[in-house]
């Protein structure tokens, strides 16, 4: 059962390299997993580092999602005018394709960093912020009520009750956040790619695209993939362990 | 809504009594307006003179244990101190205290759902007693629990209010819960709320009171009036 993911890959792995060599198309069409391994050791340095390249503007735009989401989900959370004021508009951020307003932003920032992490915050935001928002709500009434018995003020109730109880569906929302932000530091990078400044996998991969390079397409996109797993994976062990350090894992 | 309708009720210090009464009939909320955790629409909740609570003067006791699930019994204890500013070196001997009185000595570090329903409805107690209060609310705090663990707990309340001295005003619907513990026993009818009648309890408090005659012949008293007060 443990290697059964493991094992269902090999298997796919194996019948797609065989699938290619015996239909015989050329590795421009369809490359086999040998022919990507084999682009990607021509070139590991380079791609590696357009990985780390995509990897910071990803970090940077999850830090920023995370650190906003909180602010503003704590915003709403005790004032209602600005909980009237702000909802709509952050719904207005989660359904805006990124894809369409990513060359206004690139144009506005000017900086080529800078409105990548813009980018990429914009699509992250909103998990982690309408999950901590929940999450600072999500006390019993009773323990409020107990906060006000003993004179417990707003601050005191919002660091020693709503903050804690947040603390697991902000970690649910940085979970879903994290994987955003790799998709939405991509999609700038396919924009800013064609303005043509930008060095990320995103990059790399119209390059490579506009070459014919197909296998050291699917090396890159392979490493995206590769990244978005661990980070995904990342992010949920990162979760548990705060988790049982609070006792509760 | 009207929810309470001409309730009146003096509470001596020390008393012990039970608000009994059917569910809806506003017994929850005669507590919470008593805690200052609702205002009456109309009324007056006066206090002795000189004697208006300050916060940690009232405990109040939940149905739930409501406790913060990510901290220790102890953090649990203290958080009504640390909501008044008390240091911590100065309030742990305090914790410790409370917690030892409700029989938790040794659970200081426990998370709550390590503990049992009874354990954390004991570590609820041990919070609401810490500030040392005049005046205990329990709005039905043992009705989740099981029958043996329930006996074992109203036995325990009724011997730390008579160590405490302190005034216990106790929500319940249980005829048999108001019988055993409260020295007054308060008749409550719904729709809207209001007081029906009052009983004084002739037993003697302790553990053994379940098992007297006058015991049984008080529960058959209040089920007779409450039956009598809800027919008309």
């Amino acid at each position: 059962m443990k290697y059964a993911p493991g094992l269902f890959g090999l298997l796919a792995l194996l019948v797609w390299e065989a699938a290619v060599w015996i239909s015989d198309v050329p590795s421009y069409l369809v490359p086999g997993p040998v022919a990507i391994v084999a682009a990607f050791l021509a070139d590991p340095g380079g791609l590696l580092l357009s990985l780390a390249s995509t990897l910071v503007v990803t970090f940077a735009a999850l830090l920023l999602a995370a650190a906003l989401g909180v602010l503003l989900a704590v915003g709403i959370a005790s004032s209602r005018l600005l909980a009237a004021a702000i909802q709509p508009w952050a719904v207005v951020l989660q359904v805006t394709p990124i894809v369409a307003i990513a060359p206004l932003i690139i144009v506005w920032v000017g900086n080529p960093f800078a409105s990548l992490v813009v980018c990429a915050t914009i699509v992250a935001f909103f998990p982690v912020f309408a999950n901590t928002a929940a999450g600072l709500v999500s006390a019993p009434a009773e323990l409020a009520d107990l906060f006000r018995l003993y004179g417990g003020g707003r601050i005191a109730t919002l660091w020693l009750l709503r903050l804690p109880a947040a603390l697991p569906f902000f970690l649910a929302g940085l979970r879903i956040s994290g994987g955003l932000a790799l998709v939405g530091a991509v999609v700038a990078e396919f924009v800013a790619g064609s303005g043509g400044f930008a060095s990320g996998l995103a990059y790399r991969i119209l390059e490579a695209g506009y070459r014919l390079q197909v296998p050291r397409m699917f090396a890159a996109l392979v490493l995206l993939s590769l990244a978005g797993i661990v980070i995904n994976f990342g992010l949920e062990a990162f979760a548990r362990s705060v988790m049982r350090r609070r006792g509760e894992g | 809504m009207e929810a309470l309708h001409d309730v009146s009720l003096d509470i001596g210090a020390g008393d012990f009594v039970a608000i009994l009464g059917p569910s809806g009939c506003g017994k929850s909320t005669l507590l919470r307006l008593i805690a200052g955790l609702d205002q009456p629409d109309s009324g007056l909740l006066a206090w002795d003179p000189g004697h208006a609570p300050k916060p940690g003067d009232i405990g109040f006791v939940f149905q739930d244990a409501t406790l913060l699930p990510w901290a220790s019994a102890a953090d649990n204890v203290f958080l009504p101190l640390r909501l008044r500013r008390t240091p911590l070196k100065q309030a742990m001997p305090e914790v410790h205290t409370a917690l030892h009185r409700v029989g938790l000595k040794g659970f200081e570090a426990a998370r709550p759902r390590q503990l049992s329903g009874g354990m954390r409805m004991r570590v609820s107690i041990a919070r609401a007693l810490v500030t040392r209060p005049r005046l205990l609310l329990m709005d039905e705090p043992f009705a989740a629990l099981d029958e043996f663990t329930r006996h074992k707990l109203q036995e325990d309340l009724l011997s730390l209010w008579q160590d405490l001295r302190c005034t216990v005003v106790f929500v319940t619907h249980s005829i048999y819960e108001a019988a055993f513990l409260a020295r007054r026993i308060v008749l409550m009818t719904p729709r809207p709320g209001r007081i029906d009648h009052e009983l004084a309890s002739p037993l003697q408090p302790g553990p053994e009171a379940r098992l007297t005659p006058a015991y049984a012949a008080l529960v058959a008293q209040v089920t007779h009036d409450m039956q009598r007060s809800l027919a008309a």
